[in-house]
This record gives C-alpha cells, structure tokens and sequence, in this order.
C-alpha cells in the first residue's frame, strides 16, 4: 500500500483511458503521454495500460507501506533515478522534486495502482468527475497483484522536448482565411499557464475565420485544433468534451499527441504540415 | 458523401441524419469507435486494417439507406417548473400551458451525446420554441434539469454549469455508472416527455 504525504501540484491515476464511450459523451481520459506511461509499466513488468500516477511538476511525497518496485518516465524528477525499475523496502520515504525539462511524469508500481475503475477504467477525469479524485495528502493507494511480465532492465532515454509537431489539416480548414492556415505552421505558439488536461491554450496571431455562422457540434479527439472566437487555438487533450461547435483547422498526428503532454507553459510550439501526408498512417 | 480527414487515424462523414451510420460503420473490420453529432459522424481507424476510402466503399455499397433500427422509447416524468419556463413562453407569445403542451407533445430521438457523460441532444422540437442559449451561462444547473436551446432538448445528468433553457425537471436517473449502458439516453433512443 502506498500512502500519499503530498500530491504535488496535480497528481492523478492515469491508465490507458476509457476507450469506447465516446458516444456516450465520456472522453477518453488516460495518460496524457500514452508512450511515457507504457514506457513505466514495462519497466516494472506491468501490462503496458496499468494504473499508474501521473505527477504535474512533480512535487509527489509518498510512502511505501510494503516494498514495491517502481519505475519514473515522462520528465525527470530528482528523488528517483529516472527511467529504470528499482527496488525498494516497506517504510522508503519518497520525494520527487520538479522537473526541469518536460512537464508530466509517470511513477509506475509493479502491480499497477489498485483503486475502483469507472467504465473500466481507473484514470481521472478531471473535467466529468469520472474516475478517482485527484490525490491527496492522506490518501492511500493499493497495489494490485504481482503481473506475469519481469521486471525490464532497460533504462529509458529522457523525453525529447516538442518543438515541432505535425498535423493533418482540417477538417474545418476552409473555416479560416488562407492567411490564417499559413499563420498555424508558421508561428511560434506560446503555451499558456491555463493549459491543462483538457486542452493546451495558445497565444499566438489570432487566427481569423471567413465565416461567422456557427458551427453545428462536431466530434472531437485528442490533438485536435479548434479555434474559439478569440483565433486563439487550443489543442484539444484526453479530458476535453468528446464534442464541440468550435472549428477544428487541423489535428495533430497520433505519433505526436504524447509529446503534446510535455509542453511546459511558456514554451514555445511549432506545426508543421507534411505534404502528401493525409489520412496515412 | 462528403468524408474529410480528421488526423492521420480517423475520418469525419458529413451526414444529415449521422445515426443512420452508426451500426453499418460499427460493422466494418478495422473500425475502432464511431461518434456520431449534429451533422457528421468521426469514425476512427486501425490505419493497418483500413483506411477513409474502405470505409466510405464499405457505406457505398449499401443497397439502400439503413432503416432506422428499432429503437427504445424512454417516457421521462417532468415537472414543468423551470425557471426560464416564463421568460420562454413570453418571447413565444405562448401561454406557459402551451409551451407545456408543445414539448411534453413531441416524441424526440437521441441524435448524439457529447459536452459530458450522459448528455443527449435530442431532435425533434418544436420549431416554435428554439430559442438561443442564455448569453451567460449559469454556474449551477440542477441534476435532471429539462432545457432547450436551438433546435435541441436535453436533460443535464448531474449538476453542471449550463446554458440552456429550464423548462423543468426529471427524478429519472440519466447517469448511473452501475447500469449497462451507464447513460439512460444512448443515439437513437426515443424520449416523450410526460408532465406531471
């Protein structure tokens, strides 16, 4: 059993999502960096799509309350040696600084976190509600059953930062004056300090539409564009509402929406637009 | 049909009627999940299994429009007391008794769900009350809250910010994580409305 000392800025249980119920108005939810979360759980020997915590600047205090192995990805946070299994006894003390590069990390436990799951899954919503509350001091957290995998020896490269992430435009591209499809993979976008779970909030060169009907409710995904009246975008992220009448210009690639989990507010992000590569894998 | 590239991994159709589509793209190898809305439906893909033109190939070579599937048909017990049900009725020029009479009359069908769990838009209002959403939403809405706004009604599951249109309220429960489907409302069912 884990004891929570200290949450940090935000920590949450985060697996793989649930999927599938999208139709039902329930997002996917799930690690905002689906690699990094992998990365931790076979580190430890878990099933890729285990229950771990997902830390927000670090800033996680725990406490072993029975030896458990653990494993850190995603960014790196003094206290654990990143990106390996360790080993640790009943009583260990954990502190996990911030990070100094990237922005969410991943601490997996051999087992996986055990807490009740909604709609089969044990992540955190923090829009809906659904899933567990994010954690607090005094929270105690099981852990589940020792998995079949091993324990990896595999140590884990620290993230790559995002500095350009591809996307297909549209699927409201025509919504916006070609002035304003140039400016989305031209500018640099500043990610602002109100960009959360559900979505990256940019500052940039508004992007201008040349239309201003408004657009019946579209489905959404993960890494979609879409642009409030303002023509500041925000990229959509894992708790955002699985419709919206807002217009989405383009929707960043599945390889780099993990990527998008690491921007740090203030940093800098560039699209670009691969020709020739729509609608491929 | 006109189908636009939402990503590298899923594709928006544009539909007037998007829940027609559901089972037959459900239906295809390789279809991942399908979330219809107003006017479109986002079907997302194993890119290794299919791809945009199968699938619009696979819809092509349908012999006929689907008919619509037989479809549950939910009766939501309301009491019309909503606080907007006034100001609603004034910029109608209706009675409050025949705002009541013209929703309580129709029998809606669950176009989509989106904004949170469980929230069904429904079609079939009465032309004469759509009315625009509140310029400033509400902070709270009650849980089974009833509210119009456009052409769509719908029931809030739980208590929320919202800005819709009150026009009164439902004991029934919308959302219940323990019942199989967890949403009461799912696409294509159809809700009456019964005053109490």
């Amino acid at each position: 059993m884990i004891e929570v000392l200290a949450p940090g800025p935000l920590s949450t249980v985060q697996d793989a999502g649930r999927d599938g119920f999208a139709h039902l108005g329930v997002p996917r939810s799930g690690a905002f960096d689906r690699a990094a979360l992998q990365a931790a759980n076979r580190l430890v020997g878990n099933p890729a799509g285990s229950a771990a915590i997902e830390l927000t600047l670090g800033g996680l205090r725990l406490l072993l309350h029975d030896a458990a192995t653990l494993a850190l990805t995603g960014a790196p946070c003094a206290g654990l040696d990143y990106g390996s299994p360790l080993s640790l006894p009943a009583g260990t003390q954990l502190t996990l600084g911030a990070p100094a590069v990237g922005l969410r990390s991943y601490l997996a436990v051999r087992g996986g976190i055990a807490c009740p799951a909604a709609l089969g899954s044990r992540s955190t919503d923090t829009l809906s509600g659904l899933g567990p509350a994010p954690l607090r001091a005094g929270d105690r957290l099981a852990v589940g059953p020792q998995p079949p995998g091993a324990v990896s020896g595999a140590a884990q490269p620290h993230p790559r930062p995002a500095r350009r992430v591809r996307v297909v435009p549209g699927p409201r591209e025509d919504w916006f004056v070609p002035a304003a499809r140039t400016l989305l993979t031209t500018s640099a976008w500043i990610v602002r300090p109100d960009s959360d779970r559900v979505g990256l909030r940019l500052d940039g060169p508004p992007l201008m539409r040349v239309r201003s009907d408004e657009l019946p409710s579209e489905p959404t995904l993960p890494g979609a564009i879409q642009v409030p009246p303002s023509g500041l975008p925000i990229v959509l992220g894992p708790d955002a509402p699985v419709t919206g009448g807002y217009p989405v210009i383009a929707v960043v690639r599945h390889a780099d929406v993990d990527a998008l989990a690491q921007l740090r507010p203030g940093e800098l992000v560039r699209f670009s637009s691969p020709p020739g590569e729509a609608a491929s894998r | 049909m006109i189908a636009r590239p939402y990503g590298d991994r899923a594709v928006l159709l544009e539909h007037a009627e998007p829940i027609r589509l559901l089972a037959p793209l459900r239906a295809q190898p390789g279809v991942l999940a399908v979330v219809p809305a107003a006017r479109t439906v986002l079907v997302r893909f194993d890119p290794s299994r299919t791809g945009p033109e199968r699938i619009l190939d696979g819809l092509g070579r349908l012999a006929a429009p689907p008919p619509s599937a037989s479809a549950t048909e939910i009766a939501l017990p309301v009491r019309y007391d909503g606080a907007d049900l006034a100001a609603v009725a004034q910029e109608t020029g209706c009675s409050v008794a025949d705002v009541i009479a013209r929703h309580s009359a129709a029998v809606y069908t669950v176009a989509f769900c989106g904004f949170s769990p469980g929230f069904a838009y429904l079609t079939g209002l009465d032309p004469v009350l759509h009315r625009p959403r509140l310029a400033v939403p509400r902070t709270a809405v009650p849980a089974g809250a009833v509210a119009i706004a456009g052409e769509y009604t719908g029931v809030y599951p739980r208590r929320s910010p919202g800005g819709w249109r009150l026009l009164g309220r439902t004991d029934a429960t919308l959302w219940d994580l323990e019942r199989e489907p967890p949403a009461l409302l799912v696409p294509g069912t159809r809700v009456r409305f019964r005053p109490l």
